[in-house]
Order: C-alpha cells, then structure tokens, then sequence
C-alpha cells in the first residue's frame, strides 16, 4: 500500500472507530479534552528521575484502553512517528549523566539511564492519551468543544474544512503520483525536474475547488457561521468522569501513591 | 521537527501557547478586518493542499533520498501570512490529533516553531519586500530558499531552546545546537527548492495567485538606478566620512617602515610647480576646508568627491553607450 492510500486507509478507519456506539464515545467532548489535557500536563510535569510515580500514570490509558475496547496495537503503531525523535534526544542521557541513582538488585542503575526511560514513558503515555482522545471523539466534536471554549468561529469553520478536504485532495495526489509512478517505474519519488509542474497542478486545482466549495457554501446558506446539527448537552455522567478523572491524577500525581502501596507488600 | 510532548515541560508549553495564540489572535483580527468571505474555504482547502503534497515524495538530486513539503512558506506566498498562520495551526493540530505527529501539549511550541517563522518571518521580512516591485521567477527562487532556510534554522534553534529550558536532554546544548542546525540546513534548501519550483509554476500560469506581489511598477530604469546610488554615496560619503580612520592607508603605512616617513620629499623645479598648481586647485585639501579643522570640511570633501565619481561615471556610460549605437548603426 503506499504512502498516501495508508494515510487515507488511517484517517477513515480513525473516523470509523470515533463514530461508533460506545460509552465513551458518547462522552462531552470538552470533557474529554480537558481530561487528555490534564493527564498529558501531570505526566510531562513529572521529574526526570521521578519512574515510580510515572509509572502510576499508567492507569489511565490501562483503563480507558480496556473498558473503551480498543486496541493497543493501535496505540503502539502511532508511536513510530514520536517515539524515534524522543529516543534520540533520550539516548545520550546515560552518556552524560553517569552518577548512580539506584540499584536494582546488584546492577547499579546511572541517573542517565533513569531518565532516558522515564523520557520514553512519558513519550509513550502522551501518545496513548492523544490517540484515546481522537479514537473515541470525531474531529467534528472535538471542533465543536473548540467553539465552546469561545476559540474563533473562523479558525473553527477553517479547521473543519481542512479535515474534510484532507481526503479528497489526498486521493487526488494518490492519483496523480500513480499516474506518475506509472509512467516512470522504478523510480524513487518524483523527479526534479517535475516538481513544480506536478505539485503545482495539484495547487490550482485546490484553489479551483476552493471556489466552488465556497459557491456551494453560499448556494446552501452559509453567512460565516457553521452548524454542528444536535446540541451537545453536558449530562450527569460527563460531570462525573471529569471529576473522578481529575481527582484521581491529581492524586497520582502529588501523593505518593506507588510507595504507600509497594510498601504494603515489601 | 514536531516536537512530542515528552520533550516539554508544562511551564515551556503554557507560554508557548500564550505566545502562538497571541499570533493567532491577531491574524484572526486582520482576517477579519479583509472582510473577504472567499478565504475562509480558501483557507481550509489550501490546508488540505499542504496536508496532501506533503506525503508526495520528491526525488533528491544526486543523493538517493528523497524529501517532502512542510508548506509554511508556500501557504504564506498563497494566502498571506495570517490566513497562512491560521491554515498551518489547522495542518498542525490535525496532524497531532490523527498521526500523533507532534504532541498535543507541544503544538504551542510547533506552532511557533513551523509556523510562526515561516509565515510572518518569511512573509512579512523575505517575500514582500523581494516581491513588491513585481516578481521574477528568480526573485521566487531566491525568496523561497533565503525563506525555507532562515525559518528553518529559526525553528530548529526554538526546538532545541524550548527542549533545554523545560530540562529534558542531558547534551551539552552547543552539541544539540551542532546537531540540529546542519541537518535542518540541508531540509530547508530542499524545501526552498520544492516550494520555488510550485511558486514559478504558479507565477507562470496564475500570478494572480501570489500574495503581494504588485503590479510591475515599471522598469527598473537608468533613473532610478542613479538616485538610488546616489542617495547611496551622499551617505556613504557624508556620514560615514566622519568615522574614517585617521591612521596611515596600507601604501604609507608600508613607506613609514620602509623609509621612515610616509611622505616622501620631493626636490626638484618640477616637483615644486606641480604641487602650487595642486594646492591652489585643490578647493578640499587634505579632505578639510583651506586653514580649516572643521568636520563639515570632511563631510563635504566626501560628498565632493562622491558626485564628481558619479559624474565621472555617468558621463563614461553615455559615453559608451553613444559609441555603441554608433556602431550598430554602421
């Protein structure tokens, strides 16, 4: 599959997997946002040396992954992009930092190493927080609950139309490149000499069927506001899982929770 | 360069959202004050161009790899640097929430970094000053390199400062700096060249597509050329004049140590009478008014000097040029 028919493959299976009938699917989406928000905030703001307490954020994705049934070889595919620029600036933390912090049994464990794992934890738990967040909520709603934090209704409006438009000039560049590969096989990319002229076509067309877009647009009422069908009304539920979720990282996050339990059993 | 959030702190991100939404906010305002209802369709759909190109893979020359588009450059030469602004946010932001390219507590910092420098550095410093008295597919070529390159090291530089500030790596921050800007050099000269080859093709085709390039206000004549060099050397020679150096020029320096003195005595009738003739011709001798210190003699022995450089020049141009036409015309 290529480059650009796996991204529109991602995208509508993303979409697909936003839209189905689930608990939390059927979630406020504000809430969500500022439940994804706070725990990436609380796990970032953790110290580098700081791997028990990190660990306990763990929770979090462990649930929601679980009880919201979705997969997490999902999740862990979504890290091929970040996890490699975050291992890069991690992996030379061992080399400069080389003071023991602990031991683990006899093998003595440098402040380097701690904090080149804890990097890549963090890496990992955020990506999982971002990918529950866009599984379980279409960009629809999540733009939606951008409107309702009183962002302007032109970045809105722009963004849903950039996400909409996303598939059809990505099948429209998918056409072109076959057309291309077809013509010149074997060869990688496209030539230089091809650049302007293949991308520019691309561009023009855009910006044509910017123009009729923005006629249909007119012809179907559009006067700068756009409208999300159904109301979205926060309900008891919603309350609670903000609540529950943001007293429960709030603990985890300034109480020593690991300790206290690792210290019933040890 | 999207950076995820696990190279941040809280603390870097908050003020980098404080700043990226300032930016924001303002290019809302002045898209507001366009009261153009046409841009906001534009808007969205260039954003969903920028998406699609940039999973087009360009061939490098001579290399074997192959690079892609970031667009920040493109979008502003398109829409300006506001609608640009807006448009990569949106790019931005769909990238993090679908890809996980780029983190959701990070896209303060990747805002500023890909799309705060590319749009209002790269728009409002490089392509509309090289682009108001018309463009030239050399002048797109040049704008979108000096662009993509100076945006690029610009972000580059913001990654590894927001990444040692909020306390992340363990790298001596001249060896992450070493690190970062070479390879980003190299990323922004092949984006200067992708973006350069779309622009001149636009230029080619659609002109009226690019953002604020003016109508050719005329040639660049003979005229306008002389004024400004002009202006140039009444400056040159009236200002800076006052901060020339008093010390010996290299020659007299050389003679100083060779002979002693920088100025070599001449004896002789000859010697004699050509140098009365000098000091009664000379109206600024010595770069000062007759009997004089005054500092005004040396400004206006610069300017003096200056217009008969240019007179000299100018009546040498003509000169050719008569010549010339003389001789196509035999």
């Amino acid at each position: 599959m290529s480059n650009i028919s796996r991204t529109i493959y991602e995208i509508q299976s993303l979409d697909a997997l936003a839209k189905e009938k689930r608990w939390i699917n059927e979630l406020h989406p504000l809430v969500k946002i500022c439940v994804t928000m706070l725990y990436i905030g609380m796990t970032v703001s953790f110290p580098k040396y700081c791997l028990g307490g990190l660990l306990a954020m763990a929770v979090y994705p462990v649930i929601l992954f679980t009880v919201g049934e979705l997969s997490f070889r999902a999740g862990l595919r979504r890290l091929r992009i970040v996890l490699p620029l975050v291992c890069v600036v991690g992996v030379f933390n061992p080399f400069f930092d080389r003071e023991i912090y602990a031991y683990l049994g006899k093998v003595a464990v440098s402040g380097g190493v701690l904090s080149m794992v804890t990097l890549m934890l963090k890496g990992v738990f955020t990506v999982f927080a971002s990918y529950l967040l866009i599984a379980t909520t279409t960009v629809e709603k999540i733009c939606y609950a951008l409107r309702m934090l009183h962002l302007p209704k032109l970045f809105v409006t722009q963004l849903l139309l950039i996400y909409r438009y996303i598939g059809v000039l990505s099948e429209e560049a998918g056409r072109i490149t076959r057309a291309y590969e077809l013509r010149a096989p074997g060869q990688k990319g496209i030539h230089v000499k091809a650049w302007g002229t293949l991308v520019g076509q691309l561009l023009l067309r855009s910006m044509d069927r910017a123009e009729q877009i923005y006629e249909s647009m007119c012809l179907r009422g559009y006067q700068g506001e756009f409208y999300y069908g159904d109301k979205i009304k926060m309900r008891g539920r919603d309350i609670v899982y903000l609540c529950i979720w943001t007293a429960a990282l709030i603990a985890l996050r300034c109480l020593p929770v690991t300790e206290k339990i690792g210290s019933l059993f040890m | 360069m999207h950076m995820a959030d696990a190279l941040i702190g809280p603390a870097v991100a908050a003020t980098m959202y404080a700043c990226s939404g300032v930016a924001g906010g303002y290019s809302v305002r002045k898209i507001r004050l366009e009261n153009d209802p046409k841009k906001i369709p534009v808007m969205g759909v260039m954003g969903a161009f920028v998406f699609a190109a940039q999973m087009i893979n360009f061939t490098i020359p001579g290399t074997g790899s192959s690079g892609h588009l970031c667009g920040g450059m493109m979008l502003s030469a398109l829409l300006g640097p506001y609608g640009g602004f807006l448009a990569m946010i949106g790019v931005l932001l769909i990238q993090c929430l679908l890809f996980a390219d780029g983190g959701l507590l990070a896209l303060g910092c990747n805002i500023w970094n890909m799309a705060f420098y590319g749009c209002f550095l790269g728009a409002l410093l490089i392509w509309k000053p090289m682009m108001k008295r018309g463009a030239s597919k050399a002048k797109i070529v040049a704008a979108s390199l000096l662009g993509c390159v100076l945006t690029l090291q610009l972000g580059a530089f913001s990654v590894t400062v927001e990444t040692f500030l909020s306390g992340v790596p363990e790298l001596p921050f001249s060896a992450f700096v070493a690190a970062m800007q070479p390879i980003h050099l190299a990323i922004g000269l092949v984006e200067g060249l992708i973006t350069a080859a779309v622009l001149c093709f636009v230029y080619e085709v659609r002109p009226e597509l690019l953002w604020g390039v003016e109508a050719e206000g005329g040639r660049w004549t003979l005229r306008k050329t002389l004024s400004v060099f002009g202006a140039l050397a009444l400056l040159l020679g009236g200002a800076l004049s006052l901060f020339a150096s008093g010390y010996p020029d290299g020659l007299e320096w050389s003679m100083e140590r060779v002979a002693g003195t920088a100025e070599l005595e001449a004896a002789g009738s000859v010697y004699e009478r050509a140098a009365a003739i000098q000091g009664a011709a000379s109206l600024l001798p010595d770069y000062a008014f007759q009997h004089s210190d005054s500092m005004a003699g040396t400004s206006l022995s610069g300017i003096a000097g200056a217009v008969i450089v240019l007179l000299l020049c100018a009546g040498c141009c003509y000169l050719f040029k008569f010549f010339k036409k003389n001789i196509d015309h035999e």
